[in-house]
């Protein structure tokens, strides 16, 4: 009984997320149906991703499609010049300079949502801090030794690791050094939309799938009502055998 | 089976109730199993307009092109061959090209927008094989009749150079006309009539 | 006149093919115990299951590609730009958990109320073999996306086959087909999944049913049903399949896709059990997933490949958890059927098989810590237990005696009627009437039940009450 009662309380203890996590990560507010955050989120992709990483199962055309906006307004605002609506969201770098600059070659952000989750990615972005014993100059927080630069620093500002100890232990805080062109809260919303897009980009077709749901659930369920009735009706039968 | 006190009515309504409403579901879940072997984006990607210059066409030079995955021609035909296509009227199915397939503006006795460039989705309207070029007149193998066109390979039909059919072989219409217009005068975009998609 | 013709052809048809014997035989003149539980509804589920598989399956073919190039990519290419295919695509990958999931309901049934015994044995046989072709199938599939896990799965699996003696790497070789997981593993294991697998499981299925129509269902009082027949030869007993049983059975298809259409609309990934967050990353094959874990129905064997410390041991030790469930027929040597009438010492042990099995399953999903290592230890030898000692410890049961004819199974109206009549009893003792607070003036409110407050003394006397009734029921 007692390596039972052990049993349960490390199942209870331990549970499955994504990758293994060694600091807190903070909470995106994701909300795919807000298509004016997509549009914004698609935006700072392609102006502040793109140049390195792909989103290559994606179409300019679904964007359209999917925040109900004109084609020729995604291709004009959001789109590089010269891309077509059918385009993929493919970045111009090449594998092999990226090999040469990076180390390492930055991963199409397609699915990115789907591996590591909206919470790490939003942390993840927001979580770089000074460390010159770094190529670039910055480390990450939440991924330690991260080969991709603070694409976002002039944005957010400089921010520096200080170790603070308490009774539970230590931890590490992020402090602000040097403010950048955002305020905090402008910072957030941006990382926020950013994560949302990519959220939306790891499953386009997520807000259809939702609202699909109803339909079927409401059509099973008196599907369901039917056959029980009917069941109930030829087991009349069987109990009426009984007594 | 007992039968006593069953009622009967109500077994048959309740089974029909279920037959119908699983039919029904089954006709939807249906719906999607049937949709997903329609054209898909990247299809559709593949459809997208094309452009050709045509300034590089020669007199008499017929050039393809892939739109959607069919063969699209381009004919530069000389004043020789537009002034032979006025006198084989008598002998085509449908030399007004009412029942066939062509944009509005195609739709006069040389099947084009400007007379001498001529545009046509490369395959037969009978069973759709690609037709071959045969501009020469009265060839061995296709007789005397033949006055430049279009024959078919695989079950003989006959078009002229405007790819209008000819009376007394299998294929029911002209050869099909794609929409398609002038950006310029040496530029054409065939598949899109709508505007310019592109940035 | 119509009509007429419409009857003549259905004649013409029946005079040459034996549809309406085979449907009299299976179906209308085949006498099912009327005593079935809810534990019967998942044969047919597992056949709705199966059934969902090869359709989805097969509309996937038509987009996907066998190809270590395009195979990650077709699959985007089906989730974002087929019409509908994410819908087929979420519907083939949470069928294949759905299965897993009847499957085992369908097996744990077996063995809580005996099917395997004699004259079922081969029943059983078939279903396991059902069970292991099941396996290849979902293992195989499992490549196809060829995502990180999908690929790292696979090398391990496949590493397997390298742990046995002299032959053992040559083996493995073969089976890839190369000198990792590539290209030409992908291609056979496609091959292997859409074609020979589905071919195998239908046979299968086919020969379990057919095996199981000879012999007769058994039932939850695990007696058997042919012993009292009246004049026309009909068990007493017994209703005929069609429609007693289609009816109640599409009631339980009705529950089934309700869940399954949760699942599929709401939660496609199952938190990461259905599908896996690693394997949204393409495979690279210089590169280990931090942590790998193979999908949720594989855990339980994988953790007690894990537990045992020699890798030759540990894969003998996966393979003979599946093969000891083979043996079950000849491992059990108490007569009696069901866990109804059979002694206190099976019930416990039985429990502690499933506390195993979850507990090895939860296991194979987290990382080797030393910790995790030894409860996995200890649960394997309890798993092992249960079937090794069984000849031992089935002996000495006291079992009850056995009815002679089958408990009546009481209707759900009649179950929520009982619970109807006990709900007040329970309520007055779980609670007290408390007027402390303020009084209120809408008389609804003034019922008793609004003002009555749960009392922690009553509550432990229903725990106490009901944990007696569990403990006696295991004896």
């Amino acid at each position: 009984m007692k390596f039972l009662l052990t049993l349960i309380l490390f199942t209870a203890l331990t549970s499955t997320g994504y990758a293994s996590e060694t600091v807190p990560l903070q909470e995106a507010r994701i909300n795919v149906a807000d298509k004016t955050s997509l549009l914004r989120g698609a935006k700072h992709f392609v102006t502040y991703c793109l140049g390195c990483h792909s989103a290559k199962y994606m179409r300019y055309l679904r964007i359209a499609i999917d925040t109900s906006v004109d084609q020729s307004i995604v291709l004009k605002e959001i789109a590089p010049d010269g891309a077509s609506i059918y385009d993929r969201l493919q970045s111009a770098m090449n594998k092999h300079d990226a090999e040469k600059w990076f180390g390492t070659q930055p991963p199409d952000l397609s699915l990115i949502a789907r591996s590591r989750g909206a919470d790490w990615l939003y942390s993840y972005l927001k979580s770089y801090y000074i460390d010159t014993s770094r190529p670039f100059g910055v480390n990450n927080l939440v991924f330690e030794d991260t080969a991709m630069p603070n694409p976002l620093w002039q944005l957010q500002g400089d921010q520096q690791a200080e170790h603070r100890k308490t009774i539970w232990g230590g931890y590490t805080e992020l402090v602000s050094k040097e403010n950048g062109q955002l305020s905090d809260r402008e910072f957030n919303q941006f990382v926020n939309d950013l994560v949302n897009f990519l959220v939306y980009v790891g499953e386009p077709m997520q807000q259809e799938r939702r609202s699909l749901g109803k339909y079927v659930i409401f059509f099973l369920v008196i599907f369901l009502i039917i056959a029980y009735l009917l069941k109930k009706e030829y087991w009349q039968d069987i109990y009426k055998k009984k007594s | 089976m007992i039968n006593e006190g069953v009622d009967i009515s109500k077994r048959q309504f309740l089974t029909s109730a279920l037959t119908v409403v699983g039919a029904v579901g089954t006709g939807y879940l249906a719906i999607p199993f049937l949709a997903q072997m329609r054209p898909s984006v990247k299809a559709l990607a593949a459809g997208a307009p094309v452009e050709i210059d045509i300034s590089k066409i020669e007199p008499g030079q017929l050039i393809r092109v892939a739109w959607r995955g069919k063969p699209v021609w381009i004919l530069n035909r000389t004043p020789a061959v537009l002034e032979k296509l006025k006198t084989l009227e008598g002998d085509l199915a449908d030399p007004n090209s009412n029942n066939s397939l062509q944009p509005e503006e195609s739709k006069n006795s040389v099947r084009s927008i400007k007379p001498e460039i001529f545009v046509a989705v490369g395959l037969c309207t009978h069973l759709g094989c690609s037709p071959t070029f045969r501009p020469e007149i009265a060839p061995n193998d296709l007789g005397d009749k033949w006055q430049g066109g279009f024959f078919c390979p695989c079950h003989g039909s006959w078009f002229d150079l405007a790819g209008r059919v000819y009376q007394g072989v299998p294929a029911p219409t002209n050869l099909e006309i794609p929409p398609y217009r002038y950006v310029s005068d040496n530029l054409i975009i065939v598949g899109d009539l709508t505007g310019d998609t592109k940035a | 006149m119509k009509i007429n013709r419409l009857a003549l052809c259905g004649n013409w048809i029946l005079e040459r093919f034996p549809l309406a014997k085979v449907w009299n035989e299976h179906m209308t003149h085949y006498y099912a115990p009327r005593n079935f539980n809810f534990w019967y509804f998942f044969g047919s589920l597992a056949l709705l299951v199966l059934v969902n598989q090869f359709i989805t399956g097969i509309l996937l073919t038509m987009n996907y590609k066998p190809d270590a190039k395009l195979a990650f990519d077709s699959v985007e290419y089906i989730m974002r730009e087929v019409d509908w295919g994410w819908l087929i695509r979420y519907m083939h990958s949470t069928g294949a958990s759905a299965f897993f999931i009847v499957i085992y309901l369908h097996m744990f049934r077996g063995l809580m109320y005996g099917s395997f015994k004699q004259p079922r044995e081969l029943v059983w046989i078939f279903g396991m073999l059902l069970f292991v072709c099941l396996m290849a199938e979902a293992f195989m599939g499992y490549l196809l996306p060829w995502g990180q896990m999908s690929y790292w799965g696979a090398q391990v699996i496949i590493s397997l086959f390298s742990a046995i003696p002299i032959i053992g790497d040559d083996l493995s070789l073969w089976v890839r087909g190369d000198y990792v997981v590539s290209d030409a593993t992908l291609n056979r294991f496609f091959a292997f999944h859409v074609i020979s697998v589905p071919l195998i499981l239908v046979m299968l299925v086919f020969l379990h049913i057919v095996a199981l129509h000879e012999v007769g269902s058994n039932n939850p009082d695990g007696i058997d049903i042919k012993k009292y027949k009246d004049e026309q030869g009909i068990p007493l007993d017994g209703i005929p399949f069609h429609p007693y049983y289609t009816v109640k059975d599409i009631v339980g298809v009705g529950v089934f896709l309700l869940f399954f259409a949760t699942v599929i609309f709401y939660m496609p990934e199952m938190g990461g059990y259905f599908l896996e967050h690693a394997n949204f990353i393409p495979a690279d094959p210089l590169k280990t997933p931090e942590h790998i874990a193979p999908v949720w129905y594989f855990t339980p064997f994988y953790a007690i490949l894990r537990a045992i410390p020699d890798k030759f041991a540990g894969v003998i030790g996966m393979g003979g958890a599946i093969v000891v469930l083979f043996l079950l027929p000849w491992l059990d040597r108490n007569p009696v059927r069901s866990i109804r009438y059979r002694g206190g010492i099976f019930k416990k042990a039985l429990v502690l098989l499933v506390i195993s099995f979850i507990g090895l399953g939860y296991l194979g999903t987290q990382p080797a810590t030393p910790e995790l290592t030894f409860f996995a230890r200890i649960l394997t030898v309890v798993y092992f237990g249960f079937f090794i000692l069984m000849p031992i410890y089935t002996r000495w049961e006291k079992t009850k005696p056995l009815p002679t004819r089958v408990t009546e199974e009481h209707s759900l109206e009649e179950q929520l009627h009982t619970f109807e009549e006990q709900l007040p009893a329970l309520l007055d003792e779980l609670s007290e009437v408390k007027n402390t607070g303020p009084e209120i003036g809408d008389p609804a409110f003034r019922s008793s039940f609004f003002s009555r407050r749960p009392t922690a003394e009553g509550i432990s006397h229903v725990l106490t009450r009901w944990l007696k009734k569990i403990i006696t029921s295991l004896d």
